[in-house]
Formats: C-alpha cells, structure tokens, sequence
C-alpha cells in the first residue's frame, strides 16, 4: 500500500508517495533519480549504497524508506555545499583514491560518518573505521591517505 | 537522471551520451560539423592476437572504414578524440588526452574523449591485454603527430612561411622569425571540413622532447567520480523503461521443466516474458521485479555434472588432450642425468571470481530492427555483434554506448546481460535494464580457471638448474616460460586457457593477466624451492641463474630498495622474493609477511616495476598498487566453492575479496626505461602476489604452500603435515 512518505533530502523537502517497505536504495536510485548510490551486493557487505541519515552512515540497501520518515538524508550528490566540494571530496581528487569509482560515494559517506565521530584519527584507526567497505581495483591505500588528509583539513589544519 | 539531461554532463572532458542526439552512422563524420578530422589507419590485424572476447569478432565494421582512431579539432580549437577503448578505472580517461596533449601540442584541458560509442568511435577489439598503451598508444600519439604536421602546413599557407620556420605552444603555430605572426589550431580548422585519411607512420616525439608525457598527472574523472555525477550503465534512464530480473538456474548444467507463474497474478504492473531460455520478470521499480521473480514456481532437472572444488583437480589432472610445446630447449634426458638433487612438485590454483564491484548492467531500447544499448563492457564492438546476432538484424543497426565502467578485470569481455536486455527489449517493445544481483554476478561470471602446474626439475653438483620440465594445465602459456638460463628444459601447455567446450563445470574466461598468476605462483615457488635446496640465497640463486639484463635489473633494484641481507632460506624472517615478466613488463616483489595460527599478514611490500615508457607516472603506481592489493585474494583467500554445478559461493560474505586491514604497507618502484617503447601495467602488476607471500611464507615457517589461496586452513593443514614428517 502506497504512503507518503517526507524527509529531508540533500538539503530540500521530499514528499513521495511509495510503499513503505521499499528499499530506500531503489527508491532513490529510481523514483528519485539519485544515481550516485550504488548498489553492489544487497545484503550490507561492501558499503556501496551508503548514504547518511541524519549524520550516520546507514546501508541503503537494507533499510525500508519508511525509516527515514522525518529524517535528514544525505546522498553523494548532496555533499559538496553551493558547488564547494566537502573536504573528504578534495582529498580524494588530491589522492586519486579511485579507480573504477564504483565503490567512492559509499566510502566517502562512512568516512563523512567516520571522521564525525573520531575527528583526529589515526592511520589504524581509519583503517578499522573504513573496514568493512570494498574497493576491489584495490585503491585501499589512498583511500586511507586522503581520509587522513580530510580530517586534517576538516580540523582546519593542513597535513605536509 | 534521465539520458539526455544536463546532469550527465560532466566537467572533466568527457563526453555525455545522450539519447536525444543519436546520430545516424553514415554521416558519421559529417556531423561533427566544422573542423579538421584526422583518421589514423593501424595494421588490420591490431589488437587481434589476445583476444579475450567470449565470443570473438568476426565482422569488422564498414563504417567509418578503414581507421582506428580519430580526432577532431573543433573551430574553437577544442579537440574531441573518439576511441573504442573504454574506461574501467584504470586510466586511459589522462593517458590517452596525456599522449595527444603532447605529440599535437595542444593543453591537455583542451580535450575530450569520446569513448566507447560504437556510432562514434572507430573500431575497437576491446580494451584488456594491458594493450591501450602498449599498442592503440603508439598509434595514438603517431595520429596525433600527424594531425600536427596537418596543422603545420595550414599554417604554412596562411602565414606564408615555410614549415622548418613554425612552431608550436598550447594549440597556437608561432612564426619563430617573428613571434607576433601566429594562428591558432582552431582559426586553422574555421570555416573548413578538412578530412584527412593518413596511414600511420609512427613519428611522435622523443624522449628529449617531452613535456608532458612522463609528468604525474591526477585522474580527469575523479570530479565526477566523488559528487555521483559519473554515469554507470544501470544509471541511464529512458522514459517508459522496465527492470527485469530473470529465472536463474540453481546450477550450471541444470534445465527448466516446469514454471508456474500463477502467483505472479495480480500484482500491478508486471510484465512476465517467457521464452524456453529466457523467463523475465519486468517492472518499473526494480525492487518490485525483485520481490516477484520468487514468486515464480520453478523446477529444474538436474545438472549433470559431478564435479566440485575437491575433484577438480583429479578432473584437471586426468584430462587427455593434445600438448603443446611452449619452448624447450637442450636436451631433457641429459639434464636428468646430470641432475644431482630432484625437485618435483604439482602446484594448485582454483577458480576465481573478477567480483567487480558494479554488476554487469545494460540498458536496450530496441525500436523495430534498431537497438540501441548502455552497456558495462570491455568490448563495445563485441556487445554490438552478439545483440545484432540474437536479435537478428545487421550489425550497424545496434549502437553500443559504453559509459564508465565500474571495474572490469576481465569479467566484463562476456556480453550476456547487454544480450539479455537487448532481447527483453524485443519482447516488451519498451527499454529495458538488465542489471545483475551480486548473486547473479557470481552465478554467471566466466571464472579465472582452476589450473594445474606439474614441474619437474634437479640440481647439477654445483648447485645450478640442471633441468626443468614444466607442465601447465589449463592455467594458459601465458608467462609459462621459465625465464632463467636453463640449459635442459621444456615447456608444455595443456587445455590453455579456456580448456575445450564444456570441460569446465561452468563458463570460464579471462581474468587480469590471464594465468600469468597461476604461472608466476607455481615457477617462483618452485625456483624458491630450489634455491632452499641449494642453499643460497633466493635473490643470490635467481641472479645466478638469469642471462637476461631486464630482469637482473628489477630483481637488483628490489634487493637494494628493500635492503636484502642475503640468506638461505628458511630465515625465519619471514621474507620472499619473486620476479616475473608480462605483458612487455618486467617485475620483481619483496614481501614480509607475519603468520599466526595459519593467518597470513602481510606487513610490507616492495614492487619494482619495469615497463618502458611511462606515460603517466601517477596512473602507472596506481595500477602496480591495485594490481598488489587486488592480488591478495587470489592468494590468501578467493575461491569459488561449488557442486554439482551449483555455485556455493554467492556474495561477500562468504567470498573474501581483499579489504582495508589486509593492505600491507607498499612502496612501488618503476623503473625509468624511457626510451624503450611503453609495455603493460595494469596486469604485470598482479602476477607475483601470490608467489611472493609464499616464498615469504616458506621463510618464515620452513612450510611450503602448494595452493592458492593459502587460507588459514591450508596453512594449518601444511604446518601439521610438516609437523608429522618431522
């Protein structure tokens, strides 16, 4: 049975009149045209449908639309502010922490969620916090480097 | 977002496609409007030798005829150049505008690439084989070089000088006698519609000359990489378009019997197809295609195969089929003669999956005997021929459109979901997506082949390769060749590759640097072996027994960055060496590891890399770091485990691809070699993981692991089975 449905999304009022039930990946990636979010295994292993809900990194994948009834949801498109990429953005251009790019809006997002909660990580820390996102064309290590970089920038420091 | 809306455009010079502005192929060129066009025709063969199509390509395309790659330079001066490689997130969206920017001298901001569009680009084979640089770029730069020398003497005429007087900055042809005298590429091109057709002449610039090929430059499509705006074949959408999810058999070699679609009744808007070999389920949503393709009431017969991921190898082993002599040479029985310590092992490899991280995806709209198709695939030109053949009309009546990518490996050279689209499209009369479940995904991916490699070998009195007869089964020829200055030995390749039709329980197919892995990992075990059994240093012993000048260089420069104190192994150290060569490339690998309770870590590695000319240095580490990190599944834990034809392993959470916490600390080298033509990178980069963690592995633990991958429970298995032999 269709509902309405309203929350906040990517800084602007949605109000959609959708199943409930549905997955809120696909209601983004279709009803809502928000393609950025990837689907990649359907069953929370590889972080790809990441998005964030009200601040916190949350499977798309595996949540009905309905939960985000009232919340402030945030995709990859939503990031970057009146054209102003978002920190961890830059840092993955200035670290070319991508290959295939299949994989970046979801680890963008945890580490969004990630650096909110541990805002001067430290290398194992970052590692640990980004653990349970995949890249497969294996750019691990950058990805760590310009989580790194961002949270220094995000602290308004600037890392040699 | 919608084909054809501004929010597909992207800022870092590549091309949107869009569903509104098809062109029509025969005007292919004469749309482009104004400007000079610059056609470079390669050798016919090219790029035909390593195929890695599932199904090859038998026609080439009439139009455009004859050229392979082609460039445009727009009244405004813009260049657009038009390849069929695509972009797999290994690079060429920087290398190739990196390569034009020099030989045409032109900014590199001031191109774009229009790729894998089968109306637009010319013909392409398909991009693997580490061949974009290795072989299209030679071609590429020397078009570029020549579309220059076009330029030159346009400018000749217009500024009445002789050529020998102009030169060249940033797109604009300088009077060197009188500086304020000048033109620029796009005044050149105004007004015009220049069409020059030239057989290539490779004459691009030297090494001395360069200013921006060698120079690290970032990736050009990470801006849209990192806001969402990059667009993936399951991104497009076309107004009136279905998902589909279609009936998969439980395993491969199993038939439909009966269906049932009762249930199906009733729910609002879906579109049941059913073809005796292909049931769909259609929907606009497709997580509600999703929810009602269980609802199906299916029964299969059985599959007819008996084989799992225990017997595979006895299956692999007992195989009779025609060998074939890779090299050999000397005399094998002498060299057994003189063999003073025998050497034999048989190493393991199982099957693998690419697993990369976006599924295969398409989207067909097929209108009367024309379709067109978004497609992830690493060959465009392949997808066209298989939807024109299941569809029945002409090839150049389908148009494959190739957007990013989203990882490849070679998984993506198989064309099926492209075809699958294409033929619901048919049936429905409406645009259809086809993207495939992770559990799809593992179900029909053409795995990496399981493999066996049997060698043979001994020792002469003074320590030395006496002799070496080495037998690959099903793993390929690829980099099976020993390498090292051996005077008796041979060479013998069985099944290679793919293995005949349906010896596999399941498809099989390529996958990066296709049995060089398998190949690296069975003859550096094997030479770490024989140096334990010699008693020298491994790094020592490969010197010893090399004659060739590119590899001593790599295993030289990996001693000396690393800091090698020589020693026999077992050290205890927990350190191993392996070199290899690939695609053009030379490599060389050290590698610490740490093992607890049959857990391998890896602590750090050292990659030197030697592959010619460097076009892009950042995009050149990147790969070696990719191809490094992506290599530790294939040794510590990838495998499909199956039955019966039923593939056990479904997803990740059971199939273990390499994550954060695994990724040892790495340093790559690449070794400058510039004036050597450019060699592979993307693939070299992978093949000595698994060969170098075991060598480090036997370090630390005097253990010799015989199969990939070496998970905990093979360790385990390996440390007891020394335990009781000692």
């Amino acid at each position: 049975m269709p509902d309405t449905v309203s929350f906040r999304l990517n800084g602007k009022p949605v109000q959609i009149s959708v199943a409930p039930s549905r997955t809120l990946l696909w209601v983004l990636r279709t009803d809502l045209g928000l393609t950025g979010t990837k689907y990649g295994c359907g069953i929370v292993q590889c972080g790809a449908c990441t998005v964030l809900v009200d601040h916190r990194a949350v499977r798309s994948c595996s949540v009905d639309v309905q939960s985000v009834h009232g919340a402030e949801v945030v995709t990859i498109e939503g990031l970057a502010q009146d054209g102003r990429l978002h920190p961890i953005q830059e840092a993955f251009i200035a670290h070319d922490a991508l290959q295939c790019g299949f994989c970046t809006s979801g680890m963008i997002l945890t580490a969004y969620d990630f650096l909110r909660r541990h805002p001067n990580p430290t290398r194992e820390e970052v590692v640990d916090g980004m653990d349970d996102n995949l890249c497969r064309c294996g750019a691990h290590v950058r990805i760590v480097d310009a989580v790194l970089e961002a949270a220094a920038a995000i602290r308004g420091e600037k890392l040699s | 977002m919608s084909a054809g809306n501004d929010q597909v455009q992207s800022s870092q010079g590549v091309q949107p496609w869009t569903a509104d502005a098809l062109p029509s192929r025969r005007d292919f060129i004469r749309r482009l409007g104004a400007g000079l066009v610059v056609c470079a025709v390669l050798r016919p063969a090219f790029g035909a030798e390593e195929s890695e199509a599932a199904h090859p390509v038998t026609v080439r395309p009439n139009e455009p005829a004859g050229f392979n790659a082609f460039l445009r330079i727009g009244e405004d001066g813009h260049v657009t150049c038009f390849t069929g490689k695509i972009e797999m997130g290994q690079g060429p969206v920087t290398s190739l505008p990196q390569m034009l920017a020099e030989d045409l001298d032109v900014s590199i901001d001031d191109i774009s690439m229009v790729m894998g569009d089968t109306d637009l680009c010319p013909f392409d084979m398909g991009t693997w084989g580490s061949m974009t640089t290795r072989f299209f770029g030679t071609v590429w730069r020397a078009a570029a070089a020549e579309a220059r020398a076009v330029l030159l003497e346009l400018a000749s005429e217009r500024l009445k000088v002789p050529v020998s007087q102009l030169t060249v900055q940033q797109g604009v042809v300088i009077d060197s006698k009188d500086p304020s005298r000048r033109v620029t590429y796009g005044q050149l091109a105004q007004g015009r519609r220049i069409e020059r057709h030239i057989a290539v002449k490779p004459s691009p610039k030297g090494p001395a000359q360069f200013r921006i090929i060698g120079k690290p430059l970032l990736r050009r499509d990470s801006r849209d990489k990192v806001t969402g705006k990059a667009v993936y074949a399951g991104d497009v959408r076309l107004p009136g378009m279905l998902y589909a999810r279609i009936l998969r058999n439980p395993a491969h070699g199993a038939t439909l019997r009966s269906i049932d679609a009762a249930a199906l009744k009733g729910i609002e808007g879906i579109v049941l197809v059913q073809q005796p070999d292909l049931v769909a389920v259609l929907h606009e949503l497709p997580d509600i295609a999703d929810d009602t393709i269980s609802k199906l009431r299916a029964e299969f017969d059985p599959s007819p195969s008996r084989l799992d991921d225990r017997t595979i190898y006895a299956h692999l082993e007992q195989a009779s089929l025609e060998p074939k002599i890779v090299a050999q040479g000397g005399d094998l029985q002498e060299g057994r003669r003189l063999a003073v310590k025998r050497l034999d092992a048989t190493y393991l490899g199982s099957y693998v999956a690419h697993a990369a991280m976006e599924t295969h995806a398409a989207l067909a709209h097929v209108e009367g005997d024309r379709a067109t198709v978004w497609a992830s695939t690493q060959n465009p030109f392949g997808a066209r021929e298989e939807i024109a053949r299941a569809l029945g009309v002409p090839i150049p009546n389908v148009r494959v459109i190739t957007p990013f990518v989203g990882g490849g490996f070679g998984g993506k050279s198989f064309n099926l979901q492209a075809v699958e689209a294409a033929r619901l499209s048919k049936a429905t009369g409406r645009p259809v997506q086809v993207m495939w479940t992770r559990e799809e995904e593992f179900f029909n991916d053409t795995f990496r082949p399981a493999s066996v490699i049997k060698i043979q070998s001994g020792l002469d009195d003074a320590g030395r390769i006496a002799f070496w007869d080495y037998e690959v089964r099903f793993a390929g020829d690829r980099a099976s060749e020993h390498l090292y200055d051996i005077p008796n030995h041979r060479t013998t390749s069985i099944g290679g590759f793919q293995g005949p039709a349906g010896f596999h329980p399941f498809p099989v197919g390529a996958w990066r640097a296709p049995g060089s892995s398998n190949n690296a990992f069975a003859r550096e075990s094997h030479v770490d072996q024989l140096a334990s059994l010699a008693g020298v240093d491994p790094v020592e012993f490969r010197l010893r027994q090399n004659k060739d000048a590119r590899l001593a260089r790599v295993l030289r420069a990996a001693a000396d960055h690393w800091g090698w104190q020589p020693a026999k192994g077992p050290s205890g150290r927990g350190l191993g060496v392996a070199c290899g060569a690939d695609a053009g490339s030379y490599v060389a690998a050290i590698a610490e590891v740490e093992v607890k309770e049959g857990r391998i870590a890896v602590k750090r590695v050292l990659w030197v890399q030697e592959m010619g000319l460097v076009i892009n240095p950042a995009g050149a580490k990147i790969q070696v770091e990719g191809g490094i990190t992506m290599g530790l599944g294939y040794a510590l834990s990838e495998e499909i485990h199956f039955k019966d034809g039923a593939i056990h392993d479904t997803n990740f959470d059971s199939y273990s691809i390499p994550r954060f916490s695994w990724v040892p600390k790495i340093e790559t080298v690449i070794l400058e070699a510039d004036d050597a033509p450019p060699y592979g990178g993307g693939e070299p980069a992978i093949i000595l993981t698994g060969a170098v963690i075991a060598n480090a592995v036997h370090d630390a633990l005097g253990v010799r692991m015989l199969e990939i991958p070496m998970s905990p429970a093979r360790v385990r298995a390996a440390i007891a089975a020394k335990g009781t032999a000692a």
